[in-house]
């Protein structure tokens, strides 16, 4: 007959127990995750960041952006009318870590790229509430006066790809030049960075030519959220989980 | 350990951070090392300043109260500190002119607040009544020496680096879990340094069994250090830089945050508090725990319930329904042992309820049992998909989180220290059992307020959000939405102050207390008996 004072005189089986009673639960609900085929929707467009749009999401990360703004809609009527189509799991299966957020303080922005001009996010950025009276947002006018610390963006793209990026040594080793290309818009390297990233959008985004800053790279990022997928290829139904 | 090898090695952190300071890629973590260096400086000073060559025996006999005694002042200290940057957070939320770019942004005290109540005031909190906890129901000193000053320092130095880095900008982004890769190693090694402080006490115990109090603090230490181990898996970009990617993408990177995150609740903020509750409860009120046999009930389904409850934080998400509806149904499931939990504990009153009346501790505990019911009452009802449709996103979860981090997690740990600091001081009582008292209804009519405020916040909200007109075109723009909710954000930031003014007024008391003073006052005792 099992008794429960057997455990309660001893502090390793008392220990034991508990570590395999409470690694039942993730393992039964983490783990399939990494096997079962359906958990990532099969959709055409996605790919890597690009070295500015990258810098640009460490600068969201480092900001604690994803206190207020969630990146992810649900498939509710009022959420697809106000944000657009719902959010897949495959938009999010390079985000190292993800960003879905879990407040909105402030509003959804999983599809913000394209909705606003560069110079109207310049300018909330820099005075949140001269374009949207009654906003609480911070302001972070600071962006626009700081360089963008660029020396190290190979390693960024080479730790990603330690963590399953698909980055290619060819990305990697034109880190810095897809960079600049892009943040320029103009110059040279556009082909290249184009080759590799399909679909990147180069300009100067923060409205000074004469300076790389973090405004450039956080614009880059926001005005990419979103805009990879292209949902005239993606079918609901056969992707059912 | 002699003091010569102390001082070898902690000469030798303060060379490496110095080294890595001066060859750091970012500045962030250039400070970050310079903080290491100053700290393990500081190491190598008292180390030598006390160090007695001579090896004569330290005192051994009798319990080892003085880390426990500096573990309830840094509580309160915390505490007060946390509860400050909240009030900060919360009136960023109503004026943003209280947002002072780029080092007091609300995206970086936000996590400065979250972090420094639940780890710096509850860490605190949890090390220190674990210590005193187990001592007294073990009958033996606590175990491995010095260790447990390593514990209580080493996990001063995690607080200090991580909300130092929060304001410099380094985060993982990853809730309750925000700081870099450096600093969760140092906390793996404090924490491991815990555990074996902890289970080496339980080995040399006198008594044959092990109270039900430290079979939850054992489960909750062992089980914080698994999910702090996983859930903080990464990749840094370099060894001299803070910055890292985690191991983990998307959707199986929020699943693994967020079962960290909801039992950083369930075991940080539930079960080591409940390990809080079965030894300060009995002992306040002078009466044996109401059941045994529901101890145990309670205590492994808890733990086994716990850990599947993650997924309700991501209804509708892009995780797959399966898990949703795993989450779910676990999370209603949850209800019951928290609620046999909560009934144990009234229960133990039975029998001592005039003491509700004339204890201000007893009120504290009773209420802090009243509030962790009603949260995990709330908690599985938040977690039903189609209330969580409404809830999620909105301010009805930060209400939620309160009612349980104010009511129980900060009113329990608030009797507990007012039980332990007058035996740990040796003074024959507290200074003042008013001003318990006041501390008591200040804390209450904070987290009322609170509370209430961010359930009507949250509930306009979700509704505002989802509105239609009769042309079928949504009727509020988000901004809209933000402005109506302003008073409930004012209104949250005076709901705080009051809490915040409790906590002072239990600083006084325990200050007063500590130095030996006693407040000369009419007893607390109702006079009309009728």
């Amino acid at each position: 007959m099992f008794n429960h004072a057997t455990i309660e005189r001893n502090a390793t089986l008392l220990l034991v127990l508990s570590l395999v009673v409470v690694s039942i639960g993730g393992i039964v609900e983490i783990a399939p995750l990494f096997y079962l085929q359906n958990t990532i929707e099969k959709v055409q467009g996605m790919r890597p960041y690009t070295p500015l749009e990258l810098a640009g999401r460490d600068i969201y990360v480092r900001e604690g952006c994803y206190l207020c703004h969630s990146q992810m809609i649900r498939p509710f009527r009022d959420e697809v009318a106000r944000y657009g189509h719902y959010s897949l799991a495959a938009e999010s299966m390079y985000d190292h870590p993800f960003q879905w957020g879990s407040e909105r303080t402030g509003p959804d922005l999983a599809r913000v790229g394209g909705r606003y001009s560069d110079q109207w996010h310049v300018e909330h950025l820099t005075d949140p509430r001269s374009v949207v009276p009654g906003s609480i947002m911070p302001a972070y006018a600071f962006l626009a006066r700081t360089d963008l610390k660029v020396d190290d963006i190979a390693a960024h793209l080479k730790a990603n790809r330690d963590v399953g990026v698909p980055y290619t040594d060819d990305m990697i080793a034109n880190a810095l030049v897809d960079l600049k290309a892009q943040a320029n818009g103009d110059g040279e390297g556009l082909a290249g960075l184009q080759k590799r990233y399909p679909k990147a959008i180069a300009r100067d985004f923060d409205g000074n030519p004469e300076r790389l800053t973090e405004m450039d790279a956080l614009v880059a990022y926001l005005q990419m959220l979103g805009t990879l997928v292209d949902f005239s290829k993606y079918t609901a139904s056969e992707n059912l989980r | 350990m002699s003091a010569l090898g102390k001082l070898a090695i902690y000469g030798l952190a303060a060379l490496i951070a110095i080294v890595m300071a001066a060859k750091a890629h970012d500045q962030p973590f250039a400070i970050q090392m310079t903080i290491v260096a100053i700290a393990a400086l500081i190491a190598v000073v008292v180390t030598a300043k006390r160090a007695d060559f001579d090896e004569t025996p330290p005192d051994n006999s009798g319990y080892f109260d003085s880390v426990i005694r500096y573990g309830a002042v840094a509580t309160l200290f915390w505490g007060i500190v946390g509860m400050l940057v909240g009030v900060v957070a919360a009136l960023q939320l109503s004026w943003p002119v209280f947002d002072i770019e780029p080092w007091f942004n609300f995206g970086r005290l936000r996590p400065l607040h979250t972090s420094a109540v639940v780890f710096a005031f509850g860490g605190n909190a949890l090390i220190c009544t674990s210590f005193y906890v187990v001592q007294r129901t073990c009958q033996t000193r606590l175990a491995l020496g010095n260790t447990a000053w390593f514990v209580f320092w080493g996990y001063q130095l995690f607080i200090v680096l991580a909300a130092t880095g929060y304001l410099l900008g380094i985060t993982q982004s990853r809730e309750y879990a925000e700081p870099e890769w450096y600093v969760d190693i140092w906390l793996t090694v404090v924490w491991v340094a815990y555990l074996a402080v902890f289970l080496f006490t339980l080995f040399k115990r006198k008594e044959p069994h092990i109270y039900v109090a430290n079979w939850f603090y054992l489960a909750f230490i062992v089980t914080i250090a698994m999910l702090h181990v996983v859930n903080n898996l990464a990749v840094p970009v370099s060894f001299l830089g803070s910055k890292s990617y985690s191991l983990f993408s998307g959707v199986q990177d929020a699943l693994t945050q967020w079962w960290y995150g909801h039992n950083a609740v369930g075991f940080f903020l539930t079960a080591g508090f409940l390990g809080m509750m079965y030894y300060f409860v009995p002992k306040q009120a002078n009466r044996p725990i109401y059941s045994y046999r529901l101890s145990i009930v309670h205590f492994w389904a808890l733990i086994f319930l716990y850990i599947w409850a993650g997924p309700h934080h991501l209804h509708y998400t892009a995780l797959p329904d399966w898990a949703q509806t795993l989450g779910m149904v676990f999370s209603i499931m949850l209800w019951m042992p928290s609620w046999g939990g909560m009934i144990n504990g009234l229960m133990t009153l039975s029998g001592a309820w005039d003491k509700v009346r004339t204890d201000p501790i007893i009120r504290m505990m009773v209420l802090a049992l009243a509030f962790y019911g009603m949260s995990t009452f709330e908690g599985p009802m938040m977690s039903i998909k189609s209330v969580n449709s409404l809830s999620h996103y909105t301010n009805w979860t930060i209400g939620h989180v309160h009612s349980g981090a104010l009511g129980w997690v900060g009113m329990i740990s608030f009797a507990a220290i007012y039980y332990m600091v007058p035996k740990l001081w040796n003074r024959d009582g507290l200074y003042s059992l008013r001003l318990i008292n006041w501390h008591f209804w200040l804390a209450t009519l904070g987290i009322v307020i609170y509370a209430a405020v961010m359930w009507v916040a949250g509930i306009t909200q979700g509704l505002m959000w989802r509105e239609y007109d009769p042309q079928g075109f949504l009727v509020y723009s988000f901004v809209e939405v933000v402005q109506a909710i302003h008073w409930a954000y004012a209104a949250r930031v005076f709901g705080g102050l009051l809490y915040l003014l409790g906590a002072v007024v239990m600083a006084w008391n325990i200050y007063q207390t500590i130095i030996g003073r006693k407040r000369n006052e009419a007893p607390m005792a109702v006079a009309a008996l009728a």
